[in-house]
């Protein structure tokens, strides 16, 4: 057990000391690994404040019922009693005389109304459900619109699903992103390994000449990898925190400008302990991947 | 207890360096290999090492049978050997003591340990001013003094060496045949590859001669 530690500990200072043998090459690995990591990071964060932003924002949740032209008085109540009964939320009825007068407080709609015969528009309810979330707001929707004499269902938090949609493109594009510069960085310590494994060769040989197990040779460059992937971590946290230090202020200024109350959320603990974590395993994986393809055999 | 019987080792080139090898070595014992240039020494010494395997025959070392050694079981058999190789493979890049100190990094010793027996060994071979010394400051002599400060910094019971006085002066050749001696009385069992049969006729040893891959004669 004292002998398997002191191993370790001697793998581990070897792993440091080879670090900081060449404190250029190591700051540029860390460079190349800390704006690998801090991109996918950034844009992570980005994604998540805007939906911050999106909740905040109160959004307009109505859906509107449009009744064919024929409808009466009848109907009318008929949809009204329906609406009742499904206890949507709050609801109002609109009819096509008021909704014309509205339309014509508009600037140049009366000329072009002018023009018309008569009133093209239907009567109307307008309904804000207590359920806002998209789905269940869509299939509000959809129930309405199998309602005898409802012509058209519009749905005016369309912009909402929208933006969720945009969400989840931007996550999944981040994901990739993330994949790909995960790959980039397994690709840089493992070439980074294969260098050094190539300028080691002879103390390799002669280690395993006099006894040293393949555990043995191995294991300072798999903490080589360890360490350099969790500095690159830890260098990305930085970068990231260091990023929205600097926008903070002027965002705060400008959702001011507007009265809005949100402010810019950084890195949590646990994002950043991720970032660390992520950085590290994947050093750790391209060095193992190295070792195993160029140590193989004496 | 080392017992070799029936070796042979014939090299994927189709060069048999080994033919039909058999002997006995005793522990304590000091056994010279002599033989001109090709007659199978180094291959001798590397079979006993575990770093080639051989074609045909058995190499049984402390009941351990060489030949049937799984190949995670070989780095630590190397290690209960001190082993003193026919081209030293020091390691120019660091100074004496780190050269010494790597076998107890491989066998994990703690650092102050290490350090205390690295010195000791040093001194044994005479070489304790050095400890700083940039290898290529070193002599011939003097590197093959590390090389052997190297091999028994483990405190082993059997020490192999090939050619332990390459391109050394007859001074210096007897310099390290008195380490070995020194060794051999202390109880190490020392196992020797010379082609300088002239350079251990003052001590009188057991000498296995080979030629041509065989055992051509094995005297006291
Ligand atoms: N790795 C190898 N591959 C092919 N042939 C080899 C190999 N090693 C040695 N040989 C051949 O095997 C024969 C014995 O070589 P070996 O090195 O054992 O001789 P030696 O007695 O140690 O010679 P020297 O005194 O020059 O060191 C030689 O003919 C040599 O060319
Ligand atoms: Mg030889």
């Amino acid at each position: 057990m004292r002998r398997f530690l002191t191993q370790h500990a001697s793998a581990f200072s070897d792993a440091v000391h080879k670090l900081l043998a060449f404190p250029l090459g190591t700051l540029l690995s860390l460079v190349v690994i800390g704006t690998a990591l801090s991109l996918p990071a950034a844009g992570w964060l980005v994604l998540d404040n805007l939906r911050d932003l999106a909740g905040g924002v109160p959004k307009p949740q109505q859906i509107s019922l449009f009744m064919v032209p024929s409808a009466d008085k009848r109907a009318f109540d008929e949809v009204e009693l329906r609406l009742r009964l499904a206890r949507v939320g709050s609801w109002r009825f609109v009819p096509r005389d008021e909704a014309l007068e509205r339309l014509k407080a508009i600037e140049g709609v009366p000329e072009i109304l002018a023009t018309l015969p008569k009133n093209p528009l239907p009567d109307a309810f307008i309904v804000e459900p207590e359920d806002i979330r998209p789905e269940a707001v869509e299939s509000l929707a959809r129930t309405f619109s199998n309602w005898p004499e409802v012509e058209h269902v519009q749905l005016d938090s369309e912009w909402v699903r929208r933006f969720d949609v945009f969400l989840r493109i931007g996550r999944l594009m981040i994901v990739m992103l993330a994949g790909l510069f995960g790959g980039a960085l397994i690709i840089v310590t493992f070439n980074t390994i294969r260098l050094q494994i190539l300028a080691q060769a002879d103390e390799i040989e002669v280690a395993r000449l006099i006894g040293a197990t393949n555990a043995f040779v191995r294991r300072p460059f798999q903490y080589f990898g360890f360490l350099q992937g969790l500095l690159g971590g830890l260098f990305a946290v930085s970068l990231v925190v260091a990023g929205a230090a600097l926008l903070s202020g002027p965002l705060d200024e400008l959702v001011a400008l507007y009265g809005g109350r949100w402010s810019l959320r950084g890195l949590d603990l646990a994002l950043a302990g991720s970032l660390t974590g992520i950085g590290a395993l994947l050093g750790w994986v391209g060095a193992q991947l190295s070792v195993a393809v160029h140590l193989r055999k004496s | 207890m080392i017992s070799a019987r029936a070796l042979s080792k014939r090299y994927p080139q189709g060069i048999e360096a080994l033919r039909d090898v058999s002997f006995d070595i005793e522990t304590g014992e000091m056994v010279f290999i002599t033989g001109r240039s090709g007659a199978g020494k180094t291959t001798l010494f590397r079979l006993l090492a575990a770093i080639e395997r051989p074609t045909s025959g058995s190499i049984v070392v402390n009941g351990q049978n060489l030949v049937a050694l799984r190949e995670s079981a070989i780095p630590f058999l190397r290690r209960s050997f001190g082993l003193v190789f026919q081209n030293q493979k020091l390691l120019f890049d660091r100074n004496a003591l780190d050269n010494i100190l790597l076998p107890m990094k491989i066998a994990g010793l703690p650092a102050n340990e290490a350090l205390r027996r690295a010195r000791a060994a040093l001194d044994k071979v005479g070489l304790s001013n050095r400890e700083k010394a940039d290898l290529l400051t070193l002599s011939g002599g003097e590197q093959q003094r590390l090389a052997i400060a190297r091999a028994v910094v483990n405190r082993p019971s059997i020490l192999l060496a090939d050619e332990p006085t390459t391109n050394l002066d007859a001074d210096s050749a007897a310099g390290i045949l008195e380490i070995f001696r020194a060794f051999h009385q202390v109880g190490v069992t020392l196992i020797v590859a010379t082609h300088d049969p002239q350079w251990v006729s003052c001590v009188s040893p057991r000498i296995l001669r080979l030629d041509q891959g065989r055992i051509q004669e094995d005297v006291e």
